[in-house]
Parts: structure tokens; C-alpha cells; sequence
């Protein structure tokens, strides 16, 4: 994000006249109505923020936002993000993305904006299903799913869009869910962070995928599945019953159990969210016998592609006049002065 | 390989050309540096006045195996005291630094034209590697020219030996070398290579000094040595020439300048996302030299994040340029038909090349003309510019920001591989003479309503810049209601919004077509394009000269066409399209205008000579 003034909105400001074409029940409207509440919390201005949006159901968002917005095409969000914030700096830019978006037809932008850390918000939606196009699997979805495209279930083994984005030299990575409270918080951290931050949102998709991640986000399963890290709190879930400890002989992170508060006896260790090496190991843990890691996992800064080119840029320009020309009489020229003689 | 056995006849060896206009070719291996001899010779040559035209032809491979056939790179200069339209079709002199570049080259040299061979390189090994049986210059198979044996490089060991260099590197000098000995042929000055050297080898001032010594010693071997009655010094004089300031310009460096120069008529910074392909980085390496001129440079991941990036900063207020060869543009297909669907300015330059697939990327070819004006999805017209020369760029560039920015609309600049790397003399143009076409942002909401997709007189939508308090909108590929931009289906609407795309294009304003050379009617009509102009206008200058009723025609404006275009090829009895494809803009003509267009094709990755296209206008008026 910019530093810029903070500007006074209400949510209303935020809302398009548009009408919402997502399914009724769909985890997009949960995301949309926790983005437009966040935005007036850190008091961005709707004239200076950009949406820009590739192409899937999440893609639709900034028709949604009354903000600038660009829904461009199918897995380039991200370049025409960099063209936009390159060319203009001030603005503040959010990509909107999806699993098949981002991972698959865009992966290669994805891991090059991250790499080059342009300071942008990127919001992936994670359905684990292609959903415009009525529900094949995409690159997240688990190994065995049956879709009108894999009828005896993939034989492919998904990707982790967090672990990819940590791979990819990403300096800020969260998770959240579409419908849970905590997810203006993760947007507002995202959006403090200066360079690119990566947030994947677990979004369900009631047609063609529903309830894929209720093990985690069902309400019975929630406490017991879902470890909300903090910066310096102890890895602490199912009410601090139990926790992460680091397995010191395989370095690697595993479940210990808590007895009566005493999380430091039982080994657990404090989420250090400048941590990569523990970044790595939060978003790589297996689905089977470990929470899934939410919040701010990882959150370091780093100088961002746009100021560097900014400063390049300026840097290069310095002391030279654009002198079109001067440029164009350069190097070893010579004078003609006579008339053509008559042929 | 030639096998008559022949003497040269007074006659042949006096009919090589008088001083007006001489073709020289300097071939060798590819690491022999033939092309820096080439460039440094070109530079020479336009200083001393004479008009020129250059063709590079060197291998795809960056460092083929030495010695090899298909290692060989050349560097060919036609330059005259007359207009030089041309590289030339046939050499008088052929410099061979091996037996490879001499069995590549030499069936194009003149009857009775000069090899310079250097006999110290053809050893068993290299005879082999070129598979030449016999030594050519010890047996009668080259007795149709006249040959010169040199043993440059033992010339050049001895030349730079002072200076205490290894073997390999004193042989490097070779080309220096031979470059002297050129120079001295052509009576031409050496001060200013000798500087070129030494700012070349600033860091490395013993390299600079062996290149300089090896320079004068060709040279001085030429002004001393008794070379025999073929080779006499031969002044070319200045070709007359509008009176001026002129340098030297090729076809990558005089896009991007006038990339340069169209932003600043616009009055808007240009963004440039480039990805590197074969013949078309030169551009982006140029671009990214000029930051004060307000040009970002961006080297993305691929080409389409190239295209990408340069739509998102034209939509942030930039002018968003993109560069390529024709797989790239493949690639760039999908979001050049976003730009049109947005309709943000964007311009694409294209550096044809041989295809399809990857094809031929260092020979030239126009076949991208279908590419460029249909190649995408749905209804999507796009105005289509092609360039000439590498001096014509220029204004096309400027042209083409001028439509993308008064138009918002992607335009496609058409050039090629032999115009990218070609150099010609160019008159400096005057800057201060060009009409400004500033741009204007919409910056607060009309009376009536702000409407993205509102209507100029051009049918051009406004641009808005993000940023802009109270404009806010969105866009995107999906269709677009007429003025409002949010998304809408129905049928109506759809037609007419294509419709408005397609008049939009089709209305912008482009100048009428002219005829370049002859009457307005006759008899044949030769419809050119591109980097055909040179032979296409030498051959029909010599076809009138004999009588012949023939005119010459070439198209810039290949989308949309000038208004009398059909008007006027109506009044030819015959019309021929010389290209280097299997006849694309005659599908297109013919469409159009629904004339009976002929093709005469060449798809060899070589540019028309001028006596292939003479001999189509004789068969065309039944004078073969």
C-alpha cells in the first residue's frame, strides 16, 4: 500500500449500482462485503484504488467495487497490475484472482509479480474448482476429484498457493475465509504491508464444490482446525488445548498437547511472522493431523519493484535534458549543403 | 560452385560497374566479426557522402562451429553516388575470410566481380568443413571472377606482433585487417574507425592499438602492395542529397526514436514492456536507454505480460507500447483484442520474420500482413501501419501513436528483420516541424453525465486516468453496453457495438495514396509494401527508363486502406504484388476492391533482387 491521506468513507461508498451476478450462497459475497468494509477502515481513497482482475467468478469483483477497476483476461491480472502501478505509482492496486486464474493459466505472472514484489494486494480466491466454466478441477483441488472433466477423479497432485507464493519470494502471505470475521483483519494487514501480499481466501463454491473445506470451517470443526497465527503469541488451537511444537529431529512442526495452560512446557513455540523457514513449515502442513495455519503467516518487507523503478528511472535521468533533437543528431553525422545537382 | 572453365574477358572485367554504384560483401565465420566490419565500413561509406543500403545476413546460432556452412555471416553494402534504393542484387566484390563464406557467397558475385580470399584459412580442415573437394583458389573453378589470395592472417599476426597478444586473440584483428584494405580500395578516411576503436577498447587500450595497427597495415598493404591490375584505388563520389544534417540510421534505432518522438506530440510518458525475441529487442534495448525522455522500460516474464503491462499503463495514462516478431504477436493475440474491447491506445510493433512456428529468426519475411490486420478473435479491427526503410520508421511510428492516442484503439506497426538491421542514410528530421497532437485526459464529468463510453467525432471513447475523483469506472473484456461500459449481452447491443468498433477503425483519417513513381493509370501497376520498396522502385525506375508503362504504388496505410486507393488501382490494366509471402496483400486488395491482383512471391529469406522484379514487369507486358 501507498502512504497517502487517510479519506473518510462509509461502506455504502464502496458499493457499485451494479447488480452481484454471483450464485446465491456463493463465499464471493461474504469477501466482497468484508473488502468493502475494510476499505473505509484504512481509509483508502475510492478515486485512487485500483481493482484489476483476471478472469473466473472472482473475477467479476471489481465490477462490484466503486472504485477504478479492470477486468482484463484470463490469467493477466497481474501484468496489467505491474503496467498500472509502474505507471502510476500512487495508486493502490488489488488483484483479484482465483485458483485456475492465478496457479494455473497465470502462474507465471503470479510467481514473477511476487518474485519482483510489486506493492499490490493479490486476493485469491481458492475454491479448488473451476467454477464459470461449471466445475472441473483446478490446480488446488485434492488428489480423487470427480468432476465432469476427471469422472474417475484426478490423478494430479494439487498445488499450495501459499507455498508457491513463498517460493516464489513472497515477503507477505495470509490465509482467511470468505465468511469468517477475522478476514478484515488479514486484509487490513495485507494492505499495511508495503510490496506485494499475497492472500489466499478459502472460498466456497456451493455448486460445484460445496462444503470442500467444511473439515476446517464447519463450526463444529473450526476450533479443533483452525489455528489463527498472531505475531509473538504462542501456536495455540482447539482452545490452547493444543499446539505447535518443533520436532527438532525432522525439522519440522508437530502437534503437542497442552496441559492446564502450560504452553511453554509442552514446547509450543511463538509465531514469528518475519520467520521464513517457519512460514514455510505453517504452509506446508498436511491436511491430516494438523490445523490449518490462518492470519498473517509471514509479513517482512522488502524494497518494492515499483520504487526501484521509480528510482532508477529518476536516478538514470538525472542531469539530462530530453532533448529529442539533440538525441537524433547523435554520433558521427555529416553536413550536406549543396543543392541536388538535376539528374 | 562455378565448374566452367573460364577466363576473364577485358569486357567482363571492365564491366564492372563504373564508380557510380558499387556492392561490396564481407563473409566469414560468424566469430570473425564480419558484421562489426560491415557497420564500421557503412559508417565510412556515409561519411563519405555516398547514399547507401546495408543487408545483414548472419546465422541464427550465436557461434556456430567454426568453419562451417551454415556459420557463415555476411554483411553485404550497396552504396552509389546516385539514390541507393537497395543492398544490391549481385556483388562486384566479395570479401572470403574463409572457405565457407566463399562457398555460400560466391555464385551471387558479379561475372567478373573481386574475391578477396584469405588464403591463410584454407587449410585441409576448413576445405573439408566447407566440403570443397579441391582448393578453389588453386584450381580454375573460380575463372570467371577475378581473385585475390591474401594470407590476411599471416598479414595480421605480423601486423600486431608489437603488441604481444596470444595467437587468438592477434588473429581477432582480422577483420581490422581486412577492413583497412576495403578502405583503402574505396579511398576512404580511417580517423574515424581509429576513434571508434579507441572508445571500444577504453578498458583494454593494447586491443585498441593491435585492431588500429592491423587497420593501417591493410591499408598501407593495399596503398604498397603490387595487388595487380584488378584491384585500383576506386573513388565513389557523393550522391547528391537534400542539403541537411544526416547520420546513419537503422531500422530498430529509428522506431524507437520515433517512438519517442510520438509520446512527446502526444505529451504522455511512454511505456515500453518488451520480452527478448529475435529481430525486435534492438528496440527495447534503445527504449530503455532513453529514461529522460519519460520512457519506462519493462523486460516482463513473457510476451504476454509484455502486452499486458503496457494495456495497464496505457489505462493508467501512459502510452502503452509493446514490441515483438511475429511468435511473439501470436502470443500478444488474446490481449491486443482487450486493448480493442477497452479501447485504450496501444502500439505494437512488429519485426517480421520467417515462419510460421519459430521459423527463420534472423532471415526477413512479410508474412505476419494476415496476422496483423485479422489475427484475433471475434470482430476485431486494428489499423495496420507498415514501414518502408529504416529511415521511414520513423514517421511510422509517430503515425501510429498519433492513431492510438486520437483514436484509442491498439495499432499495429509492421516492419522486418532486413529493415530492423539495415542502415541507410538519413537526413535528421526536423523535430519542430512535426504537428503536436496532445492528448487530453477527461478530468471532470460533462454537464450531461460522465459516459466511459461516450462518443468524439472520431467515434473515440475518453480516456480517464485512475486517480481522476469522480470518473470512477470499471472496464474489461466483457462486452460493453454502449455508453455506459457496464457489461450487457443482449443481442442489440452487441451489434452495435461491433459495429461501432469496426466504423471507428474504418473512419480513421488516413492520406490518400500517392504514386511513387509513373503516371496515376496505365498499363501495370506494381503494388508494394514494406521493406519492398527499394527493388520494387529500382526495377520499375529501369523499366520506365527503357520505355516501359509501369507505375509504382506502395502502400503504408494497410489498415484501414486510403479512400482512393480503389479508385486508383481501377485505372491499371494490371496490377502485380511483389512480397515476400505467398501473397497476402493481394487476398486483400483483391477483397477490398475486388480487382484482379497478381501476386509475385518470394519466401526465401532474402529480399527481391531488382532484376526479379524487372523480369515479372517484362512478363507482365509481354516484353520476356
Amino acid at each position: 500500500m501507498n502512504e497517502m491521506t487517510p479519506i473518510k468513507t462509509t461502506l455504502k461508498d464502496w458499493e457499485t449500482d451494479q447488480e452481484v451476478r454471483w450464485c446465491p450462497g456463493c463465499g464471493d459475497y461474504a469477501i466482497l462485503k468484508a473488502v468493502q468494509r475494510t476499505m473505509p477502515e484504512i481509509g483508502a481513497d475510492p478515486a485512487k484504488t485500483v481493482f484489476v482482475s483476471g478472469i473466473g467468478c472472482s473475477s467479476r469483483f471489481p465490477y462490484y467495487m466503486e472504485t477504478y477497476g479492470f477486468h482484463t483476461i484470463h490469467g493477466r491480472a497481474p501484468a496489467v497490475a505491474t503496467g498500472v502501478k509502474l505507471a502510476n505509482p500512487d495508486l493502490d492496486v488489488w488483484i483479484i484472482t482465483g485458483d485456475g486464474d492465478a496457479l494455473s493459466i497465470g502462474g507465471n505472472h503470479t510467481m514473477h509479480l511476487l518474485r519482483r514484489n510489486l506493492d499490490c494486494q493479490v486476493l485469491l480466491f481458492n475454491n479448488e474448482i473451476y467454477g464459470l466454466t461449471k466445475g472441473q478441477y483446478s490446480p488446488t483441488s485434492r488428489e480423487g476429484t470427480r468432476s465432469p472433466s476427471t469422472p474417475f477423479g484426478s490423478v494430479d497432485h494439487p498445488a499450495k498457493p501459499c507455498a508457491f507464493a513463498l517460493g516464489s519470494g513472497a515477503r507477505f502471505i495470509a490465509r482467511g475465509i470468505d465468511v469468517h470475521k477475522k478476514l478484515p483483519e488479514v486484509l487490513k494487514a495485507a494492505h499495511a504491508h508495503k510490496g506485494a501480499a499475497f492472500i489466499e481466501i478459502f472460498q466456497n463454491c456451493i455448486v460445484y464444490n460445496d462444503d470442500v473445506f467444511a473439515p476446517f470451517t464447519a463450526k463444529p470443526n473450526a476450533a479443533a482446525n483452525q489455528l489463527w497465527v498472531e505475531h509473538g503469541e504462542p501456536l495455540l488451537f482447539d482452545g490452547g488445548a493444543k499446539g505447535l511444537a518443533m520436532d527438532t529431529e525432522r525439522l519440522t512442526l508437530k502437534v503437542v498437547d497442552v496441559a492446564d495452560d502450560d504452553w511453554q512446557a509442552a514446547g509450543v513455540i511463538r509465531h514469528d511472522q518475519t520467520n521464513r523457514g517457519l512460514a514455510h513449515m505453517l504452509v506446508e502442513m498436511p491436511h491430516v493431523g494438523f490445523p490449518v495455519a490462518l492470519g498473517v503467516i509471514y509479513d517482512d518487507p522488502a524494497p518494492t519493484f515499483d520504487s526501484a523503478v521509480v528510482e532508477q528511472n529518476r536516478a538514470a535521468s538525472e542531469g539530462k535534458v530530453a532533448d529529442l533533437q539533440k538525441l537524433l543528431s547523435k554520433g558521427q553525422t555529416w553536413m550536406v549543403d549543396k543543392q541536388p545537382r538535376a539528374e | 560452385m562455378a565448374t566452367a572453365v573460364h577466363k576473364v574477358t577485358r569486357e567482363e572485367a571492365s564491366a564492372n560497374p563504373p564508380a557510380e554504384s558499387v556492392v561490396v560483401r564481407f563473409a566469414g565465420d560468424s566469430g570473425d566479426g564480419m558484421q562489426l566490419t560491415g557497420g564500421q565500413f557503412t559508417l565510412s561509406t556515409a561519411l563519405a557522402g555516398n547514399d547507401l543500403a546495408t543487408f545483414p545476413d548472419f546465422p541464427a546460432e550465436i557461434r556456430a562451429p567454426q568453419g562451417t556452412l551454415f556459420g557463415v555471416s555476411a554483411f553485404q553494402i550497396n552504396f552509389g553516388s546516385t539514390a541507393v534504393e537497395t543492398a544490391g542484387d549481385a556483388p562486384d566484390v566479395l570479401v572470403a575470410m574463409n572457405p565457407a563464406a566463399l562457398k555460400v557467397n560466391v555464385e551471387a558475385l558479379k561475372p567478373g566481380g573481386l574475391i578477396i580470399a584469405d588464403e591463410g584459412e584454407f587449410g585441409e580442415r576448413n576445405l573439408a568443413k566447407a566440403k570443397y573437394d579441391a582448393n578453389p583458389l588453386e584450381d580454375d573453378s573460380l575463372a570467371k571472377w577475378q581473385v585475390l589470395k591474401l594470407n590476411i592472417s599471416q598479414l595480421t599476426l605480423e601486423a600486431v606482433k608489437p603488441f604481444g597478444l596470444g595467437n587468438k586473440e592477434a588473429l581477432r584483428c582480422k577483420n581490422m585487417w581486412t577492413l583497412g584494405l576495403a578502405l583503402w580500395m574505396f579511398d576512404r578516411k580511417r580517423a574515424p574507425i581509429i576513434d571508434w576503436l579507441k572508445a571500444k577498447f577504453a578498458k583494454a587500450p593494447e586491443l585498441a592499438e593491435a585492431n588500429i595497427a592491423a587497420l593501417n597495415a591493410g591499408h598501407a598493404y593495399g596503398e604498397t602492395a603490387e595487388l595487380g591490375r584488378m584491384v585500383g584505388q576506386l573513388h565513389v563520389p557523393a550522391a547528391p542529397a537534400e542539403p541537411g544534417l544526416y547520420r546513419t540510421v537503422t531500422g530498430a534505432e529509428s522506431i524507437a526514436y520515433g517512438l519517442v518522438a510520438g509520446a512527446q506530440l502526444a505529451n504522455v510518458p511512454m511505456f515500453f514492456g518488451g520480452y527478448p525475441i529475435t529481430p525486435a529487442s534492438a528496440i527495447l534495448h534503445f527504449l530503455s536507454r532513453l529514461k529522460e525522455f519519460g520512457v519506462t522500460t519493462f523486460q516482463a516474464e513473457d510476451e504476454i505480460a509484455a502486452v499486458a503491462a503496457s494495456i495497464g499503463a496505457s489505462y493508467a495514462g501512459q502510452l502503452g507500447v509493446t514490441s515483438s516478431s511475429g511468435p511473439g504477436i501470436a502470443l500478444k493475440g488474446e490481449a491486443i483484442g482487450l486493448a480493442i474491447m477497452t479501447e485504450l491506445p496501444l502500439v505494437i510493433v512488429n519485426s517480421q520474420r520467417g515462419g510460421p512456428s519459430t521459423g527463420l529468426p534472423t532471415k526477413t519475411e512479410q508474412s505476419d500482413l494476415y496476422q496483423a490486420v485479422y489475427g484475433r478473435n471475434g470482430d476485431a479491427p486494428m489499423p495496420v501501419i507498415a514501414a518502408r526503410s529504416p529511415a521511414d520508421a520513423f514517421d511510422c511510428a509517430i503515425e501510429a501513436c498519433r492513431i492510438a492516442t486520437q483514436y484509442m484503439t491498439p495499432v499495429m506497426l509492421l516492419t522486418d528483420g532486413y529493415i530492423a538491421n539495415a542502415a541507410e542514410p538519413w537526413k535528421v528530421p526536423d523535430i519542430s516541424v512535426y504537428e503536436a497532437f496532445p492528448v487530453t485526459f477527461l478530468e471532470e464529468a460533462p454537464a450531461e453525465g460522465f459516459l466511459p463510453y461516450a462518443r468524439d467525432e472520431k467515434l473515440a471513447r475518453p480516456w480517464v486516468k485512475p486517480g481522476t475523483p469522480g470518473l470512477l469506472h470499471r472496464i474489461g473484456g466483457i462486452e460493453k453496453k454502449a455508453g455506459t461500459g457496464n457489461i450487457d449481452y443482449s443481442p442489440a447491443n452487441h451489434q452495435e457495438m461491433t459495429e461501432l468498433r469496426r466504423d471507428k477503425v474504418a473512419g480513421i483519417k488516413v492520406p490518400d495514396q500517392q504514386v511513387e513513381l509513373g503516371d496515376a493509370s496505365g498499363k501495370l501497376a506494381i503494388v508494394g509494401w514494406g521493406s519492398t520498396f527499394g527493388p520494387i522502385h529500382q526495377a520499375v525506375r529501369r523499366a520506365r527508363h527503357r520505355g516501359l508503362d509501369v507505375s509504382h504504388i506502395h502502400i503504408r496505410h494497410i489498415w484501414p486502406m486510403p479512400a482512393n486507393l480503389g479508385d486508383l488501382l481501377e485505372k491499371f490494366d494490371q496490377i502485380l504484388v511483389p512480397e515476400m509471402n505467398t501473397g497476402q496483400l493481394k487476398t486483400v486488395l483483391r477483397d477490398q476492391f475486388l480487382v484482379d491482383a497478381k501476386p509475385l512471391n518470394k519466401v526465401s529469406g532474402q529480399p527481391f533482387r531488382i532484376a526479379e522484379i524487372e523480369a515479372a514487369i517484362e512478363a507482365a507486358l509481354g516484353q520476356a
